[in-house]
């Protein structure tokens, strides 16, 4: 079998994180969106958590239920195969990425349509399932505000929650106006780049797409085994819509997302709306049981190394993970290195333990990754439901097998703290940078795939130049 | 080996030895009680609520400080609230829709009908029924939907429907950009164990938590991409 899928270019995977950092480090738009965007959502946490006086409680609650489902994982997928057949709904076991693709390959031809839409969802991002459709003739249209900007974009998404958070305004609008077009309804001739007119624009854009489409494909945050109920959260409404309106709805799930009880809600429905966007509550989440309202309804669950991951005692616990992003958003190297960094769609403290643990360690990156760190446990404090990430990260460190992972993986964090000269010399494109107010600063992707070059240090670099005139302003 | 049963083969070879967990729930639970009801045990719900303290004064006063946070909560969100007595309802709701200039409105079955003034000369809107179901292109064209709710969550600020009477089916409240909805005060519970603990999960449920909203684009908020883009609640007393 082939290694297991993450959905990341093999161009990352040889680099390791060090190299792919500095790519990063040396960009200063990126630097300062992330900058701006883990403080902002970082204080809204605190203060939403700090609301609650049982938070504490909760999270044990939290921690305790999943270990507990893990610890029974056969059980209660059994459970939750039985209860979403008994309302209606078709289950599939998809060993690997690839497995998971054909099942959902089959179904959507199987309904004789060549367009589906999507709520965001990593594990289909994980199994590039966009791509494997594509290769079948089917167009998969992402529906979530920033995985359409990645998408128009030909780009990768660089945050759980945020995915395109290394776009800014200008960026976007610029890619809603040469992309747009391509996809079906073309952004208005006038758009500006409020974000507002920005929103409008996405909105127009898919409104057709929503009343005419007649597949959908999912994640889930939760699958309750008792009662066969699947849970979305989102803020949009385009996860509604895909819910709610085609015909077909087709459900892509790791195993690890199952919580025994329809009550065992009443903690994460607080854990996680908190420790994600920060918020009381999201706008909007969406349950279901089997076939709803008429629907079809299917159900994939997703090995794809999880059970590789569940075998392992110390690392075991990273599949707790509710995937909140609260580790993304207080880690120190995450908010310098940014998330294409990390060379799969699980970036951040999180990454850094996943991803080797279901991908192995065979590549350069993989190796690297548990030295994405300076073990400061931030990344544990905030977790909801307790994953003890340093911890981890230890014990990989003590796995990867090659010594020259561990001199570049050192390098990887002190390479960002302590060798601020060497980050403008990383700076791939000095002339751009001494264009001052960059029309549009390409993403880290473009960085990775044009040039490996290390181009003379630039005269003043964009994040100098920016303090220096109070952000063009002078 | 079919997939099923090699992934779950693989489970039990993972588990195997390994400790169960115990779940401690030393959490705030649910506590079966109401803002509109007077039941004694009502001064249980406000100290449910973070930062609530119970005052001993009886359930009314309790009820009435969940209905003022729930407004107060979903204020925060940006929806448009009113808190008046059951009876002005009808009245209320009148004039949001004439503020709205809401000329065409959903009103799915079961809605309670002292909620709308009966039809009469004058009245600037009309109303559509869901039976037989409308189309998404025809609910994408009336302005507004007019709803109750199966619960509402006073310590978050969320509204949950369950597709019950005067409710409808989900994409009702979806595809119209206006949301008007009635919430009577003994479907307010405290917090979130309270809203699970009486919700079915049989029933398709859509919490609704403010207008849709993203911060996708540098982080700045923006209501309304593609659900409806205001939210107004009139709590009923
Ligand atoms: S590891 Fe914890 S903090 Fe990080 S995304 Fe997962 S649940 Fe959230």
């Amino acid at each position: 079998m082939s290694r297991t899928f993450l959905g990341m270019p093999a161009r990352a995977l040889e680099r390791g994180f060090p190299s792919n950092a500095a790519i990063a480090v040396g960009d200063s738009q990126l630097r300062f969106n992330l900058r701006k965007a883990t403080r902002t959502i970082r204080g809204k946490r605190a203060a939403v958590v700090s609301e609650l006086p049982d938070w504490e409680g909760l999270r044990q609650a939290g921690k305790a239920i999943k270990d507990h489902t893990l610890r029974n994982l056969d059980r209660y997928l059994e459970q939750l195969e039985a209860a979403v057949t008994a309302a209606g709904g078709h289950v599939h076991w998809a060993a690997d990425a690839d497995e998971a693709n054909r099942i959902v390959a089959v179904l959507v031809r199987a309904t004789g349509e060549t367009e589906v839409v999507k709520v965001k969802s990593m594990a289909t991002q994980e199994i590039g399932l966009n791509e494997a459709l594509a290769a079948e003739g089917v167009t998969a249209y992402e529906t979530d505000l920033a995985e359409l900007i990645v998408q128009l974009g030909d780009d990768w998404p660089s945050h759980i929650l945020v995915p395109a958070i290394h776009r800014n305004r200008a960026e976007i609008r610029e890619i809603f106006q040469e992309r747009m077009g391509e996809w079906g309804r073309p952004a208005p001739e006038d758009l500006t780049d409020d974000p507002r007119a920005l929103a409008e624009a996405a909105r127009l854009h898919l409104r057709e797409r929503f009343l005419s489409t007649k597949v959908a494909i999912s994640g889930a945050n939760f699958m309750i085994a008792e009662t066969g109920t699947l849970v979305v959260l989102e803020s949009e409404g385009n996860g509604r819509m895909c819910l709610t309106l085609p015909r077909t709805l087709i459900s892509v799930v790791g195993i690890e997302k199952i919580l025994p009880t329809w009550r065992d809600l009443e903690v994460f429905l607080q854990l996680l709306p908190r420790s994600s966007t920060g918020e009381r509550m999201n706008p909007y989440t969406s349950t279901w049981t089997g076939a709803t309202e008429g629907q079809e309804f299917h159900l994939v669950l997703l090995d794809n190394g999880r059970t590789d991951v569940l075998a392992d005692e110390v690392g075991r616990q990273a599949l707790r993970c509710i995937r909140c992003s609260a580790c993304l958003n207080v880690c120190p190297v995450y908010e310098r290195a940014g998330g294409h960094a990390y060379g799969s769609v699980y970036p951040g403290p999180i990454g850094a333990i996943l991803t080797p643990q279901l991908r192995g360690m065979g590549s350069e990156l993989d190796r690297s990754l548990p030295y994405a760190s300076s073990l400061c446990g931030a990344c544990y404090e905030v977790c909801p439901v307790a994953i003890d990430i340093p911890q981890v990260l230890v014990d990989l460190r003590a796995k990867a097998r090659h010594p020259r992972a561990e001199r570049l993986g050192m390098a990887a964090a002190g390479w960002i703290f302590n060798r601020p000269e060497r980050l403008a010399r990383a700076q791939r494109a000095g002339g751009r940078l001494r264009r001052f107010v960059p029309k549009r600063l390409p993403g880290p992707m473009s960085a990775w795939t044009d040039t490996r070059d290390i181009p003379d240090i630039p005269r003043e670099s964009f994040r100098d130049w920016w303090d220096r005139t109070d952000g063009g302003g002078r | 080996m079919n997939s099923r049963d090699l992934i779950l083969a693989r489970v039990r070879r993972a588990v195997a030895g390994a400790p169960d967990a115990e779940v401690p729930r030393a959490y705030r639970g649910a506590t079966g009680a109401v803002a509109g009801s007077t039941v004694p045990g009502n001064a249980g719900a406000e100290s449910a609520v973070a930062g609530g303290v119970a005052t001993g004064d009886g359930g009314r006063a309790a009820g009435e400080r969940l209905i003022d946070l729930l407004a107060e909560r979903l204020r925060d969100y940006r929806a448009i609230v009113h808190v008046v007595a059951e009876a002005e309802a009808a009245s209320v709701v009148e004039e949001a829709l004439a503020r709205r200039k809401a000329a065409r409105l959903v009103v799915p079955d079961g809605l309670p009908p002292s909620w709308l003034h009966p039809r009469k000369a004058g009245v600037p809107y009309e109303t559509v029924g869901d039976d037989p179901e409308l189309s998404p292109a025809d609910l994408d064209r009336v302005d507004g939907v007019i709803t109750g709710c199966a619960v509402a969550i006073a310590e978050t600020g969320t509204i949950v429907l369950d597709a019950g009477p005067g409710q409808g089916r989900r994409a009702l409240t979806l595809l119209p950009d206006y949301h008007l909805c009635v919430v009577s005060a003994d479907r307010i519970v405290a917090g979130v164990p309270d809203a699970v603990a009486r919700l079915s999960p049989e029933r398709p449920l859509t919490w609704i938590s403010g207008p849709s909203a993203t911060s996708d684009i540098e982080l700045d908020r923006v209501e309304g991409v593609h659900g409806p883009r205001t939210l107004e609640v009139v709590i009923a007393t």
